[in-house]
């Protein structure tokens, strides 16, 4: 606890709702060192979304705190830039203007105006994006919007990336390409990287721990797993290695034997049985 | 078939094959665009011509009304003083009144627009009065405008206003709503203060939608300021209407109705236009 970098300590979090509101997260105690990239894997509903919520002080916790680099996280702020899911590039301004909002918004009393172009330029030529600076979000794909969303995450020169499921939404190529990108700018800038994830390959991949939530309500961290494969990552050369294999195999055990989740099958089930009863009658 | 596989003429340096080219889009761009109104306007006026020229017609046949009202056509900008000026002034008349009272409406209907978008409270409080508001016909205010305002053309100002104003308001408010959570989270991320959100996130963002209000309400100004200048007189178009009508001038009406109806459509576009420009296409409309 005394040298992490980026420190959960004890977080609840209860949405307000009827009887004593909706309890989503428990005693949630998380240290990330710095330079460290941790995943959160959990089933979906598991509240996972709602830590990096908390961390990037997008919602506040009902009880415990987070302190990012010795202090206490309470409002949203360009040190713990997010990734969204959906990209959420603005659409009405190119993929320069995108990552420009930010840049000038942060660092119009620190450089000049030169500086900071040269910064945005260079931040979209890490994404590969430098093609296209004066297209707009709806004249480029969806893997393309999300590396903008990357761009703009990074120019903040944040502490701590938050990242939302960033590759959820993209196709499993187009994923894969994108996940090599960021572990590339990851070794070469040494951020410090929370992503949040439902995908056991993605979480080992990139990993260097992996924190395995356990199912809601009042979800919290079931296990810790040590991620021990050397950098850098080759995802064809990995697909045979016996340690990367044995970190699938405990997520695995972890997602479907011990946190199996029960209640959607059975709901979806009566549903259906539900709907044919009625297409009977 | 060979001259349309033809990529972009980019590279081509001769002159000719790019005049070529442009008079075949040019061409294409007629026969799909211009030429299938032209038949259809042509056919009703034909059958316009037909049913006018039987012995005993209520209306005048187009010929007809061409015949009578050349003199209007011809010298549009003429002025004998009084109310007894050519169709250009009565047009620009009304334009006037409509700029005034659109150009209100805009202002107050955006600013109560992101009020109630922007406000529960609000939008309780107000949005009552809103929709029973919204349903009055725009001449019943006229007789309380007159009241108030002791004068035609403050009045028909008013009434194109508040006839206006609902659209605006309504869809300004509901593009302040629907901006999505994640523009408001990059907002915080970056920090941006109350006036920068305002201006960079929040109008654009509702852009699309306050502009399908801006394109109704300019529309419903239009329609308003026609049956407004009817009633309160002077010069305008809508009492030219009125006083052709009492002097039984019936081509001078049907005249008019052809350049109201242009220039209501003229609105539209001008409005739809700078819609677009601002929006960058990202309007729906």
């Amino acid at each position: 606890m005394s040298n992490a970098y980026l420190s959960l300590s004890r977080v609840d979090m209860t949405f307000p709702g009827p009887a004593g509101g909706n309890p989503v997260l428990r005693n949630i105690s998380l240290d990330v060192r710095r330079g460290e990239y941790i995943s959160l894997i959990g089933h979906s509903g598991c509240g996972k979304s709602t830590v990096l919520n908390i961390v990037a002080g997008l919602l506040a916790c009902t009880s415990g705190g987070v302190i990012v680099d010795g202090r206490e996280v309470n409002a949203p702020g360009p040190d713990r830039a997010v990734v969204f899911q959906n990209h959420s590039l603005l659409p009405w301004l190119t993929v320069y203007q995108n990552v420009e909002i930010a840049v000038d918004k942060i660092f119009r009393g620190t450089r000049t105006a030169a500086e900071r172009r040269d910064w945005i330029l260079h931040n979209l030529a890490m994404v590969n994006m430098s093609h296209a600076l004066d297209r707009l979000p709806s004249q480029i794909s969806g893997g393309m919007k999300q590396r903008v969303g990357i761009a703009r995450a990074l120019a903040m020169e944040p502490k701590v990336l938050l990242l939302d499921e960033p590759f959820g939404a993209l196709d499993a190529l187009t994923r894969a390409h994108l996940q090599d990108e960021v572990i590339r700018i990851q070794s070469e800038l040494g951020n410090t990287v929370m992503m949040i994830t439902h995908d056991v390959d993605e979480a080992v991949l990139m990993s260097d721990r992996v924190v395995m939530m356990t199912n809601g309500p009042s979800a919290t961290v079931g296990q810790i797993m040590d991620v021990p494969l050397a950098r850098p990552r080759n995802r064809i050369a990995l697909a045979e290695d016996k340690a990367y294999n044995h970190c699938r195999q405990e997520i695995l055990s972890f997602l479907y034997e011990k946190q199996r989740k029960v209640e959607p099958i059975s709901a979806r089930t009566s549903a259906s049985f539900g709907r044919k009863e009625k297409v009977a009658a | 078939m060979t001259e349309i596989v033809e990529p972009i003429p980019v590279a081509r340096p001769a002159a000719p094959g790019i005049v070529q080219a442009w008079a075949q889009s040019a061409v294409r761009g007629f026969l799909a665009y211009v030429l299938p109104p032209l038949v259809i306007i042509g056919f009703l006026v034909l059958v316009w011509q037909v049913l006018g020229s039987r012995p005993g017609a209520a209306l005048p046949a187009p010929s007809r009304v061409v015949q009578d009202t050349w003199e209007l056509i011809a010298h549009p900008w003429y002025d004998r003083g009084g109310n007894d000026v050519g169709i250009a002034w009565q047009l620009l008349a009304s334009l006037k009144r409509v700029a005034y009272g659109y150009s209100l409406a805009v202002l107050v209907g955006v600013s109560l627009g992101v009020l109630v978008g922007q406000s529960t409270w609000a939008l309780r409080g107000l949005d009552p009065l809103f929709q029973v508001l919204r349903t009055v016909p725009p001449l019943a205010w006229l007789p309380i405008s007159l009241a108030g305002f002791r004068d035609g053309s403050p009045s028909a100002i008013f009434v194109i206003f508040i006839t206006s104003i609902w659209p605006i308001i309504i869809n300004t408010s509901i593009g302040i709503r629907n901006i999505p959570e994640d523009y408001r989270n990059v907002a915080k991320v970056i920090r941006l203060n109350g006036f920068e959100y305002f201006g960079k996130i929040m109008l654009p963002a509702a852009a699309p939608f306050i502009f399908s209000g801006l394109r109704i309400g300019v529309g419903l100004s239009w329609l308003a300021i026609i049956a407004a200048e009817m009633l309160i007189g002077g010069v305008g178009i809508g009492f030219f209407i009125w006083d052709a009508w009492n002097s039984s001038r019936i081509s001078d009406i049907i005249l008019a109705l052809v350049y109201v109806g242009l220039v209501g459509f003229a609105l539209d576009r001008i409005v739809a236009f700078i819609g677009r420009k601002v929006t960058r296409g990202t309007s729906a409309a």
